[in-house]
């Protein structure tokens, strides 16, 4: 009866797998023209407020024009969206999507030489189902079991093209820490940390390794500008590169964490070692600090309302995203999980409910916020000129627990499309049922009773009868 | 001579008396009136326009546009507001868990495989965080079930508000829980993201499994039909709790909720249940609509996991969860939807959102969480519909009752008014007045 929330479930299905992706990925986005226009639809900007009855013109891949009119070039596919709602396209700050076999590295305290974007799986079906969800892209990260895990990366949800296909090209990279019960949980071995001193331990010990390498770095480089030959280069360390690259500011530290001690404890270090936490994954009591988070400018990326699967998340309470935003925080939702990425504009109106966000600030949660999280919000985010065209269009209102996508466009390509999934889904269901035929007809010659002659027994002439298999296979 | 001890035996009993009239007054149930709101009877009545309800006693005691106002009720204005019956969650282990990661704190699963004399009853926490938590919008009462094992034991159907399990119980005994044999390959929590492994049973051992425990159920029935026999005929007969305890189940007079997911593990507990002749209910129902036409043949009720779920074969359209119910209904499978963890229960009226969403007509999305599972679990006399005599267990809502942003603007519980406050409403006027 516990969802399993720090897991992902998979079944995986032998033949029907390939089947699955083979199937709807030859209907994955065409390449469309290169100028869309969604017409007459309540748009919802998320940064400058909603269009009651308005369009957008997509060129080449990118928002040209928001408003009550716009220009309809030549050939344009025109999406008649009178009655319908568009949104930015969800932007889903944590996840562990395309990850079939990844996730954790949990035999070192640290793993930061790992790096999500070397097993990006692009079959993942889990990718569709969130693209019908409305999600267009994702930051997919390692998970928790080590206080500091591998490089995570920022993909969009473009199903069908491969794994280079997927990422999120100039996205900042990141690397992924974790702080309390889940770095420090005994699982399959004993291996230090066992308590939230030692989480703390290691990643102070990390820092101050790395801090050592970069000085070294820095003084072979400044001997080599300053035309010095003789001088020998450090030696490459693939630990401590991405640690280095934290301190010098390039690389973002996405820090899992629930309670508050243990988030005032990293941005600790982080001031020690002069840099800036980006965002507390989880955060669940970061309502507890507000003004502590909002002077560090870390950003908590939370969950709407999961409470008491453990102690850490005990006090949670749902009323975190909006008391942290009007304490001045910055605040994205995200899912962690496939099945929560599916709604995340639901979970965003959960804080309506709780703590009375206005709807814009309630979107934001899921599009703008979040690509400002990720440094991408120069790209997506919000509906604006010069964006992205990743969008979303709903048959009601976002916040709308009735809302379900109906088309969801990539750089203006259409890679969700509701109509054509019934389509796509029927045949699946035909081709299916082919090979469950095929398959059933195959098991049942087998168990035949071979008479010598048979063309088959050939292979064997010894063989005069094949027992009878299990009635069923599975 | 005044006598001390005597005049403070006096003032003691002065306040004895004092503290047993407040108790008293706290402990009667007060009259209350909602008045001109939009009231959604969920009976035949349909929906009233600018009606009222009257509670009195626990009850309903009138509905409608011309009822009688009884004097000294408290009345709530209800212009502009929406009533609903309490929601009914037909499966949850509210009570029973309050840290799912922490042991100690479980009490649902006990060990053992044949445990139907376990009481789910006897291990409810009235004080738990979940139960004020799970009421917020407007789930009123819980079923809360034992777990693990075949036969897990008795459930109890909660009222979520009593300072005790006997106030909360609205049935002591509300139904067996069996886990009935799976064909299906067990999958280990963990399996998939790198912790654990998935069964490596060959099918053949699966089906011998499911065949033994299968045989093992039926032999538990049988032997509890004879020892009620024997029992009849030989009072001297010793008593076995175990058998007790199975008794009304095997004689088809108790509820019994068989638990199964996929198509033909359902068919199986179908035959089953018809086999001995149970009266019983499916739970689980993933793949129902794949078997739709036999449950509606057999007129066997599901109680639906929660539909907010991911599809578990890999080729299953991606909303397969959430249109579950639209086919049952459409099929004319009477089913109930749920919230089942404990910690979100509250999340309830989201998953009949969703499924109205996915096709679902919002009286059935309604229904299906008030009168539908009240019928299933045989309560639909008392709970999950406005109607004089039920128990007066209200939500008054400034909208739709399965929106997500619609505010629950009270809640009454047995006719009492239940505080919408919660370790979670505290915890926020706290930290807001942090400077």
């Amino acid at each position: 009866m516990v969802k399993r929330r720090y897991m992902r479930i998979k079944a995986v299905a032998g033949l029907t797998v390939l089947m699955a992706v083979c199937g709807v990925r030859a209907d994955a986005a065409e390449p469309g023209a290169s100028a869309v226009v969604i017409k007459d639809a309540t748009i919802l900007t998320v940064s400058h407020g909603t269009i009651a009855r308005g369009s957008i013109l997509i060129r080449d891949g990118k928002i040209s024009e928001v408003g009550q009119a716009v220009d309809v070039p030549d050939g344009a596919l025109v999406i008649d969206a009178a009655a319908r709602f568009v949104m930015p396209g969800i932007i889903d700050p944590h996840s562990h999507l395309a990850q079939n076999g990844g996730v954790n590295e949990g035999s070192l305290a640290v793993t930061s030489m790992t790096s999500v974007e070397d097993f990006i799986d692009p079959t993942d079906i889990d990718i569709y189902r969130e693209l019908a969800g409305g999600v267009t892209t994702t930051a997919t990260l390692h998970g928790s079991a080590n206080p500091i895990g591998g490089t995570g990366a920022v993909i969009k949800l473009r199903w069908g093209q491969d794994a280079k296909g997927l990422l999120f090209a100039g996205a900042r990279p990141g690397l992924k820490f974790a702080l309390g019960e889940n770095p420090k949980h005994k699982r399959t071995q004993e291996r230090y940390p066992g308590t939230r001193m030692g989480v703390e331990d290691v990643i102070r010990q990390a820092f101050t390794e790395a801090r050592i390498y970069m000085q070294d770095w820095d003084e072979y480089n400044k001997r080599v500008a300053a035309g010095d030959k003789t001088v020998m280069p450090p030696r490459r360390n693939l630990t401590l590169e991405p640690l280095a690259q934290v301190l010098r500011g390039e690389r973002l530290p996405f820090v899992h964490a629930y309670r508050a001690d243990e988030m005032l404890m990293m941005m600790r270090v982080a001031d020690e070692f002069g840099f800036k936490v980006n965002s507390f994954e989880h955060a669940l009591e970061a309502y507890k600090i507000a003004n502590e988070l909002a002077a560090h400018g870390a950003v908590a990326s939370t969950f709407s309302d999961w409470w008491a699967y453990k102690v850490e998340a005990y006090d949670a309470i749902p009323y975190n995203a909006a008391l942290l935003t009007r304490k001045g925080v910055m605040v994205s939702i995200n899912s962690d999980s496939a099945e929560e990425a599916r709604h995340l504009n639901q979970e965003a109106a959960k804080c309506m409910k709780y703590g009375g966000l206005t709807e814009e600030e309630a979107l934001r949660l899921v599009t703008l916020n979040p690509a400002r999280q990720l440094k991408i919000d120069d790209r997506v985010g919000s509906i604006d000129p010069g964006k992205d065209a990743d969008l979303v269009i709903y048959n009601h209102h976002p916040l709308s627990v009735y809302a379900v996508p109906q088309k969801v466009l990539i750089d203006g390509q259409v890679y969700f499309d509701i109509q054509k999934d019934l389509v796509i889904r029927k045949r699946m269901a035909e081709e299916r049922k082919t090979l469950e035929e095929k398959d059933r007809q195959t098991r049942d010659k087998e168990r035949q009773p071979r008479k010598p002659g048979d063309r088959d027994t050939v292979k064997d002439k010894n063989a005069t009868e094949v027992p009878p298999q299990g009635k069923e296979g599975e | 001579m005044a006598d001390p001890t005597r005049r403070t035996y006096f003032v003691h009993s002065g306040m004895i008396i004092l503290i047993m009239a407040l108790t008293l007054l706290a402990g009667a149930k007060p009259v209350y009136v909602i008045r001109n709101a939009r009231v959604h009877t969920l009976s035949p009545a349909g929906t009233l326009e600018r009606a009222s309800v009257v509670m009195e006693g626990g009850k309903i005691v009138g509905v409608g546009s011309s009822v009688r106002v009884p004097p000294g009720a408290r009345i709530i204005e209800g212009k502009g507001l929406e009533v609903y019956p309490g929601m009914v969650n037909a499966w949850s282990n509210v009570g029973l868990a309050e840290i799912p990661a922490v042991e100690v704190t479980n009490d649902a699963a006990e060990q053992g495989q044949y445990k139907p004399q376990l009481l789910a009853f006897s291990a409810i926490h009235p004080e738990s965080e979940h139960i004020p938590v799970a009421r917020v919008n407007g789930v009123t009462s819980c079923l809360s079930v034992p777990e693990g094992g075949i036969i897990a034991g008795q459930s109890v159907l909660l009222h979520l508000d009593g300072w005790t399990v006997d106030e909360m119980a609205v049935l002591k005994s509300a139904g067996m829980v069996m886990n009935f044999p799976s064909l299906e390959r067990p999958r280990e929590r963990y399996a998939g993201a790198g912790f654990g492994r998935t069964s490596r049973k060959t099918f053949a051992e699966i089906k011998r499994n499911y065949e033994n425990q299968a045989k093992e159920l039926s032999e538990w029935l049988e032997k509890a039909r004879h020892y009620a026999k024997a029992r009849q005929a030989q009072p001297a007969t010793p008593v076995d709790r175990q058998l007790e305890a199975l008794v009304p189940v095997a004689e088809g007079k108790s509820v019994v909720f068989l638990t199964a997911d996929t198509a033909r593990d359902i068919r199986n507990a179908v035959e089953f249940g018809k086999k001995e002749k149970l009266r019983f209910v499916i739970h689980g129902g993933r793949e129902a609509n794949q078997v739709a036409d036999v449950l509606k043949k057999m007129d066997v009720a599901v109680i639906l996991d929660s539909i907010v779920e991911l599809p578990v074969r890999e080729d299953d359209p991606y909303d397969a969860r959430f249109t579950l119910p639209r086919e049952l209904a459409s099929a004319g499978v009477r089913f109930a939807l749920t919230s089942p963890d404990s910690s979100e229960v509250r999340n309830l009226p989201y998953e009949a959102g969703f499924a109205q969403a996915y096709g679902l007509s919002h009286d059935q999305a309604l229904r299906a969480v008030t009168l539908g599972p009240a019928e299933i679990l045989g309560v639909a006399d008392r709970l999950g519909s406005i109607e004089v005599g039920k128990s007066a267990d209200l939500v008054v809502t400034d909208g739709d009752l399965l929106e997500i942003r619609t505010q629950v603007k009270n809640l009454f519980i047995s006719g009492r008014e239940v505080s919408l406050e919660t370790k979670q409403t505290r915890l926020y006027q706290k930290y807001l007045m942090r400077p």
